[in-house]
C-alpha cells in the first residue's frame, strides 16, 4: 500500500480499520477530540458511545471475552483515562485482550500540569502488559499494529496507547502493514517435547489424577482439545472460576467449580489426588485455600503460557511452558504411547470415592426462612430456561457464586465475570459488549443490587443503541457478600451492607422505575411461582433491554464454603457441616 | 536472603527504568543497589540490579522482569565468574595534622584523592562493595563528611558478550 499523507488522527483511524477494529467503545473529549472527527466518516468501524468509561473499558473487555478477539475502548485525558484504570487492571488480572486509546495533552504541554493531564502511562504501568505514549504522529500506525499484537498473542492482556492531542493534529503518512519493532517480545507457544513426555508418563500411570483446568484453556481455544484429554485420561476434572464451560457440565468427568465456593467433590478430588495437570489457571489463592495444605499428596503437571505464572505459587514437578492447544495436541500421542506401552491405569477406586462424595455431597441450597424467594433459584430457572448457547455475565458476589455454581455451562465463552480483581459494576457493561460481539446469542447480565447500581448507567448506551440484553437483579436488599462474612466473621453486626432496595424498605432506587427512565422494560418478580413467567417474558423481548427486578432473601448464602486462608480440608458444606474425610481414607 | 546480580538488557526506550524499578517495587523485592547506562549499542542499556533475595523468589522477578517487552535479556553474574565494582567519591576530613594519615590510607587502597582544600579531601576510589567498605573503616576515625556511591556494575570473565547474544536472538526470533 502506497504511504497516504494523512493526519495522526486518521492515521489512528486507519491504523483501527487495518488491524482490524470494527467496533470501538469509548466517549471523545478535549485530548481525543481530533481523532473523533475522521471516526464519523468510517464505515468499517461502529463506534458506540458509552455513559462512562468504565463501562467502554468492561464493555470492550466482555466483547473480547465473548468473541476472542481484541476489545477496542477510547477516551480522553485526565479523568477519562483515569475512569479506566479498574477495566485496565480488570483484564490484566483475567488476561483480557484489550486496546486503551487515550488522548493526552499537546506534547508540548506534557508535564506541566495541563488541563485534564494525567500520566495515564505511569499510573498504568502496574496493570497493563504493556503502554505506549505516541508524540510523534509517524510512530501511530507501528505503535497500534503493536499494541493489537501484544494484546492478543501469548499471554492475552491489556495494552495501553496513549497519544498526544499534537500527534493527531499534525500531517504525517500513513502505510499498512507495518513492520513490529519487538526485540524483547516472544511468547513460547511450542511446548517442550521432553516435557510433554515426562507429563504423559505421571498421567498414565496416577491412580487419582485430576485435571485442574483454568481460563487459559478458554483463551487458547482449547476446549476441543481438552474434551479429548479428558476422555483419553479418565481423570477426573474441575473447572475455576474462568474455566466454566471450557470442558462441558454435562461431561460425566467434570466436577465443577474448585475453591473457596467449589463444589465438595471438586475440592475433595484436588485435596485427595496423586497428581494434579494444572492447565492454563494460576494456582490463585480463591482456589488453593491454605497453599501449605493445598493437594499434599499430588505431584503436579503446570502447563502455561505465561512462565512467571509456573512455580509462582507451588512449587512443580513438570513445567510446561507453550500454547494450551499445542500442549494438549502435544500430549495426546504421547499419552496414547503410554497407554499403549503400560496399559490403561485403572482409576475405578477413584471414580468411586469420587462418585460417592458426588452422592453425599451434592450442590444445593435450603429455603430461606423468611418467607421470600431463594436466589438460588432464580438462577438456576434462568440458566434452564435461557440455555447452554446463552451467554452469562456476573457482577461480583453472592450471585456470582451462585452463577457460576447453578448454571450448567456447556460451551466456552459463555460465562463472564470479574474472576481476578473482582470488580463490582462489571456485569452490565460487559454484558453490553458481549451482546455487540454475539448479536444473535441471547445475553444475560446477573447482577446483585449493590452491582446493579455502580454501572447501570449503561442501560442508556443499551437502550439507544440497540443493545437488547437482560439483567436479573438478584436484589437481596444488601451487600450480598458481604453481609455473609458478616454473619459468619463479625457475628451478625452487619456495618453498612443495607442498600434498602429491597422488600420492606424505602426501595430506593426502584429498579423497575429505573428500567423504565432508561427505555427498557422493567418486571418485578416477589415470588417464586412468578419467576418462570417473567424469564419466559425477558427472553422473547428482543427490541430493548429487560431489567428484572427479582426480590430475593437477604438471608441465603453460597455454600460450600472454605474460609479465607484456611485448608481446603476444612471446607464446610453448609454452615457447620463438614465432609467426613476418614471415611474415604 | 543471599545477594545477586542481575544484569538486565533492555531497549535504550524512555521509561524503561521505571518499568524496571517499578516491578521490584510492586513484587515487594528490595533493590540494594541499581546501575544504568548505555552498551557499544546505541539502541541498549544495561541496567545492573543487585537484589537480596532467596532463590526461587529470585526466579519468580526475573520471568517477571523477561515479561516487560523492553527487556531482551537477563544475566545473572556470579561474583566468581564476573568482575563486580561500584565506584565511591568520599569526602574526608583532612587539615595539616590528619593529611598524612589519610593520604597514607588512599595509597594502600589504591585509591585516589581528586580535590583537596585545606581541611578536607576528597577521595576516589574504586572495587567491590568489600572493599570499599574497608576503606571507609579506615577513613572512618579521621572523620567523614560526606558520601556518595554508585550502584555496582558487573561484567562476566572471558571474551563472550551477552550483548551479542542477545542481539542475535533479537534478529532471529
Amino acid at each position: 500500500m502506497p504511504a497516504e499523507s494523512v493526519t495522526g488522527a486518521q492515521s489512528i483511524v486507519r491504523s483501527l480499520e487495518e488491524v482490524g477494529a470494527d467496533v470501538v467503545f469509548g466517549i471523545p473529549g478535549g485530548a481525543i477530540l481530533p481523532t473523533y472527527d475522521p471516526l464519523m466518516d468510517s464505515s468499517r468501524i461502529r463506534h458506540i458511545l458509552v455513559r462512562h468509561e468504565q463501562g467502554g473499558g468492561h464493555a470492550a473487555s466482555g466483547y473480547a471475552h465473548a468473541t476472542g478477539k481484541v476489545g477496542v475502548t477510547m477516551a480522553t485525558s485526565g479523568p477519562g483515562a483515569t475512569n479506566l484504570v479498574t477495566p485496565i487492571a480488570d483484564a490484566n488480572m483475567d488476561s483480557i485482550p484489550l486496546v486503551a486509546i487515550t488522548g493526552q495533552v499537546a506534547a508540548s504541554s506534557i508535564g506541566t500540569d495541563a488541563f485534564q493531564e494525567a500520566d495515564i502511562v505511569g499510573i498504568t504501568l502496574p496493570i497493563t502488559k504493556h503502554n505506549y505514549l505516541v508524540t510523534d504522529p509517524a510512530d501511530i500506525p507501528r505503535t497500534i499494529a503493536e499494541a493489537f499484537h501484544i494484546a492478543r498473542s501469548g499471554r492475552p492482556g491489556p495494552v495501553l496507547v496513549d497519544i498526544a492531542k499534537s500527534a493527531m493534529q499534525a500531517q504525517t503518512t500513513f502505510s499498512w502493514p507495518q513492520d513490529l519493532n519487538l526485540p524483547g517480545y516472544h511468547p513460547v507457544t511450542k511446548p517442550h517435547a521432553k516435557q510433554i513426555k515426562e507429563a504423559a508418563r505421571l498421567l498414565a500411570t496416577a491412580r487419582r489424577p485430576v485435571l485442574y483446568v483454568g481460563g487459559g484453556v478458554i483463551r487458547a481455544e482449547a476446549s476441543e482439545q481438552l474434551r479429548q484429554l479428558v476422555d483419553a485420561s479418565g481423570a477426573a476434572t474441575v473447572t475455576t472460576l474462568m474455566a466454566r464451560g471450557a470442558l462441558p457440565d454435562s461431561h460425566p468427568q467434570n466436577l465443577g467449580m474448585p475453591g473457596m465456593h467449589g463444589t465438595v467433590p471438586a475440592v475433595a478430588a484436588l485435596q485427595k489426588a496423586d497428581l494434579i495437570v494444572a492447565l492454563g489457571t494460576r494456582f490463585d489463592d480463591r482456589v488453593t485455600g491454605q497453599l501449605s495444605t493445598f493437594a499434599p499428596h499430588a505431584a503436579i503437571v503446570h502447563a502455561d503460557i505465561d512462565p512467571a505464572e509456573i512455580g509462582k505459587n507451588k512449587a512443580v514437578d513438570v513445567p510446561i511452558v507453550g500454547d494450551l492447544k499445542e500442549v494438549i495436541a502435544d500430549l495426546l500421542p504421547e499419552l496414547a504411547r503410554e497407554h499403549e506401552s503400560k496399559g490403561r491405569p485403572d482409576l475405578g477406586a477413584w471414580w468411586r470415592q469420587i462418585d460417592d462424595w458426588r452422592e453425599t455431597y451434592p450442590l444445593g441450597y435450603a429455603q430461606p426462612d423468611d418467607g421470600h424467594m431463594s436466589p438460588q433459584y432464580v438462577i438456576s430457572r434462568i440458566g434452564e430456561l435461557s440455555g447452554p448457547e446463552s451467554i452469562y455475565v456476573a457482577g461480583v458476589g453472592q450471585h456470582q457464586m451462585w452463577a457460576a455454581q447453578f448454571i450448567r455451562y456447556e460451551h466456552p465463552k459463555t460465562w463472564l465475570n470479574s474472576g481476578g480483581l473482582g470488580t463490582m459494576g462489571y456485569s452490565v457493561p460487559a454484558a453490553m459488549g458481549a451482546k455487540v460481539g454475539r448479536p444473535d446469542a441471547t445475553v444475560w447480565s446477573i447482577d446483585g443490587d449493590g452491582c446493579f447500581q455502580m454501572t447501570n448507567q449503561e442501560l442508556a448506551t443499551c437502550a439507544i443503541n440497540e443493545i437488547p440484553i437482560k439483567v436479573a437483579v438478584i436484589n437481596n436488599s444488601s451487600l450480598g457478600m458481604v453481609r455473609q462474612w458478616q454473619t459468619l466473621f463479625y457475628e451478625s453486626r452487619y456495618s453498612n451492607t443495607d442498600l434498602h432496595t429491597g422488600h420492606g424498605t424505602r426501595q430506593i432506587p426502584d429498579f423497575v422505575k429505573l428500567a423504565d427512565a432508561y427505555g427498557c422494560e422493567g418486571i418485578r418478580v416477589e415470588h417464586a411461582s412468578d419467576v418462570d413467567a417473567a424469564i419466559k417474558r425477558a427472553n422473547e423481548i428482543d427490541d430493548r433491554p429487560v431489567v428484572v427486578d427479582f426480590r430475593v432473601s437477604r438471608d441465603s448464602m453460597v455454600w460450600p464454603m472454605v474460609a479465607a486462608g484456611v485448608s481446603n480440608d476444612e471446607i464446610q458444606y453448609a454452615r457447620g457441616i463438614s465432609p467426613a474425610w476418614d471415611r474415604e481414607d | 536472603m543471599s545477594r545477586h546480580t542481575l544484569s538486565v538488557l533492555v531497549e535504550n526506550k524512555p521509561g524503561v527504568l521505571t518499568r524496571v524499578a517499578g516491578l521490584f517495587a510492586r513484587r515487594a523485592f528490595n533493590i540494594h543497589s541499581l546501575a544504568v547506562g548505555p552498551t557499544e549499542h546505541d539502541d541498549i542499556s544495561r541496567i545492573t540490579v543487585v537484589v537480596d533475595v532467596e532463590e526461587s523468589p529470585l526466579e519468580q522477578v526475573t520471568k517477571q522482569l523477561n515479561k516487560l517487552v523492553h527487556v531482551l535479556k537477563i544475566v545473572e553474574l556470579e561474583p566468581s565468574s564476573s568482575v563486580q565494582r561500584e565506584i565511591m567519591l568520599v569526602k574526608v576530613r583532612a587539615d595539616a595534622a590528619y593529611r598524612t594519615g589519610v593520604l597514607e590510607v588512599v595509597q594502600l587502597f589504591r585509591a585516589k584523592v581528586v580535590d583537596v582544600v585545606p581541611d578536607a579531601v576528597t577521595i576516589e576510589a574504586t572495587g567491590n562493595p568489600d572493599k570499599l567498605a574497608a576503606l571507609l573503616g579506615a577513613l572512618e576515625p579521621y572523620g567523614i563528611r560526606e558520601i556518595v556511591k554508585s550502584g555496582t556494575v558487573a561484567v562476566g570473565r572471558g571474551a563472550r558478550s551477552i550483548t551479542d547474544r542477545a542481539l542475535e536472538r533479537a534478529r532471529t526470533a
